[in-house]
């Protein structure tokens, strides 16, 4: 049975919120496996952190050193490299900065990769059985991973339900075990996103647009509709990407984390990145012509229209309903 | 500024409904738009734009069969200096690892100063740009959504959680995963593609890319997928089947109850 092991990012002392999911993951591969809890970072921030998870993971093992301050992914993989021992299956977030880190640190570790998880089937000698998401989650695969010679397994944020353990963690330093860290590529400053002109985090109801919206022009469809309703226009990946929205407009984990009462998502497929955006458990109306749309499976109420036809009829309707002149 | 630019061909999903074939071992590819990987279209405009202030020249490359030159076809009317086909029966079955493999055997055919790929493919795992660069030792960033050029190192801008960047420093050569929406790519239509149709473009397999044919290939691939399946839920949505009309009679009624309409 290869040692698990999962790597926890934290921020100002506070564990990200993987830190329960890994071990839960970590359990789906081995029922009484104690994975390992591997942190990296600087000074009292990283102690705070790796305390914080003494009461789900038994094992702790710390890597401080000034330049892991701010997380880079090329240090953080020498640092791992130089610990890990080979053979290992390292379990870690599918987000940004595991998205920078795990592909390279599979090739150093010279073990399998399984991006972006969803699911995990327990072992069978050294052979893992996990389903992924294709397409935009309109299709899952099993997928089966030769992990003799170590794995490293990015899980999707929120796919595995955290787990209550009652674990006494030990903190076991080992940052001696780290030679020199030297990257290529430095930090320089993180901005912060501009507020844009409306605060889409603060409406009960958005009218948010996706691919489905076909056309900058059309876009007044939804804003139209937005304004019958008082409800505020948010839209999703693409339409930012083609430029016909704000930046600020997008809902989304590279966008803004929204919580409205009513979401109603026009011509939006429905991929976890969108969904991700959207929390506090909204009433969502989904109109999208592909009955195959992964919103479908999300939304409570679901219409297989072409939105450029639907969306003039209900702007109408509304009017009627609420006595607006046209 | 010698830039390489790995992309793919793709299902595209815009223009697809994905639906699995009878056997459930892989999607319907009966009738299905192809188009080049959205996010690799992204990053071939931005090799472009960076040769036209800087100078040097942009290549384009991608693993897969005869098929799949379309794409490079359809980038050297973009704009692209060159462009390479890189087939061979044993590279069939490859995983991300077993890619990457491929790419940095012609990597280290040539000079490039800047390797960008797309994040992410649809059928993909954001995985063969990070891998490349761990094989080639070069540095390596992700989720990039700006790029400028400052003598023999790029500032390049990183897309993070909340619309947040991280602004980095990189040296060259390095690898970089371009984020979609970095730039608005040109349109190419079938007259600029008629225009570079006599282009040659060469097709290169594993002995002349010095690639160990032990190396890639389904047998040596870690990662398999086995079959596909329409994800089950909990519960999908409840499904309107009335008239348009009818239909948007009931949204406002639940969007009213709902506390929507004030």
């Amino acid at each position: 049975m290869p040692r698990i092991f999962a790597y926890i990012q934290h921020k100002n002392g506070v564990v990200d919120e993987s830190a329960p999911d890994l071990l839960a993951a970590a359990r789906k591969i081995d029922a009484n496996t104690l994975p390992t809890a591997i942190f990296t970072g600087f000074g009292a921030d990283l102690d705070t952190a790796c305390s914080s998870v003494k009461s789900l993971y038994s094992e702790i093992w710390k890597v401080g050193n000034e330049v892991l301050n701010h997380p880079n992914a090329e240090l953080v993989r020498q640092a791992l490299v130089a610990i890990l021992p080979r053979g290992s299956i390292l379990l870690l977030p599918h987000d940004h900065f595991g998205i920078d880190l795990s592909p390279g640190l599979s090739v150093k570790l010279n073990a399998a990769f399984v991006p972006d998880v969803l699911a995990i089937g327990p072992i069978e000698g050294e052979s893992l059985s996990l389903v992924r998401q294709e397409y935009g989650g309109q299709v899952s695969v099993h997928v089966r991973c030769d992990a003799s010679l170590g794995a490293v397994i990015s899980v999707r944020p929120g796919a595995f339900k955290a787990e209550a353990s009652a674990a006494t963690g030990v903190i076991v330093d080992k940052s001696s075990e780290v030679g020199v860290l030297t990257a290529r590529r430095r930090y320089i400053e993180t901005i912060v996103a501009e507020a844009g002109d409306v605060d889409i985090t603060k409406h009960n109801v958005l009218v948010s647009v996706g691919r489905g919206i076909q056309e900058k022009d059309n876009i007044v469809f939804a804003e139209e509709l937005a304004e019958v309703l008082g409800a505020a226009v948010s839209c999703s990946r693409p339409v930012v990407d083609a430029k016909w929205m704000e930046k600020s407009r997008q809902v989304g984990s590279s966008g803004k984390t929204v919580k409205p009462k009513v979401y109603l998502a026009c011509g939006i497929s429905g991929a976890f990145q969108h969904l991700a955006g959207v929390k506090g458990s909204p009433f969502i109306i989904a109109i999208n012509k592909n009955p195959k749309a992964p919103i479908f499976q999300v939304a409570d109420v679901g219409i297989v229209d072409d939105i450029l036809e639907f969306l003039p009829e209900l702007i109408r309707k509304v009017r009627e309903s609420r006595g607006i002149a046209a | 500024m010698e830039i390489l630019v790995c992309a793919r061909r793709v299902p595209d999903t815009s223009e697809n409904e994905i639906t699995l074939n009878a056997e459930g071992n892989d999607i319907e590819r009966d009738e299905l738009v192809y188009s080049v990987n959205e996010a690799d279209n992204y990053a071939v405009e931005e090799a472009l734009r960076i040769r036209d202030r800087f100078g040097g020249t942009v290549t384009v490359v991608t693993v897969g069969g005869e098929e799949d030159e379309e794409v490079l076809r359809r980038q050297l009317a973009m704009g692209a200096n060159q462009a390479a086909l890189l087939s061979d029966d044993g590279f069939s079955g490859s995983d991300g690892r077993g890619i990457a493999t491929i790419l940095k055997g012609f990597v280290q055919k040539g000079h490039y100063d800047l390797i960008l790929t797309g994040v992410q493919a649809e059928d993909g795992a954001a995985q063969v740009g990070g891998m490349l660069a761990a094989m080639l030792d070069y540095p390596f960033a992700s989720l990039v959504n700006s790029i400028s050029v400052e003598n023999d190192k790029l500032i390049v801008s990183r897309e993070i959680e909340g619309g947040n960047k991280e602004i980095n420093e990189i040296e060259l050569p390095c690898v970089l995963a371009i984020q979609t929406g970095i730039n608005e790519p040109r349109y190419v239509g079938m007259r600029g593609i008629r225009q570079v149709a006599s282009v040659p473009i060469p097709t290169l397999g594993a002995s002349d890319l010095g690639v160990n044919p032990a190396t890639v290939g389904a047998q040596v691939a870690k990662v398999k997928r086995i079959d596909y399946f329409v994800p089950t839920l909990d519960s999908g949505a409840e499904m309107l089947h009335g008239s348009r009309e009818e239909n948007a009679e009931k949204i406002i009624e639940l969007v009213a109850a709902k506390g929507g309409l004030k």
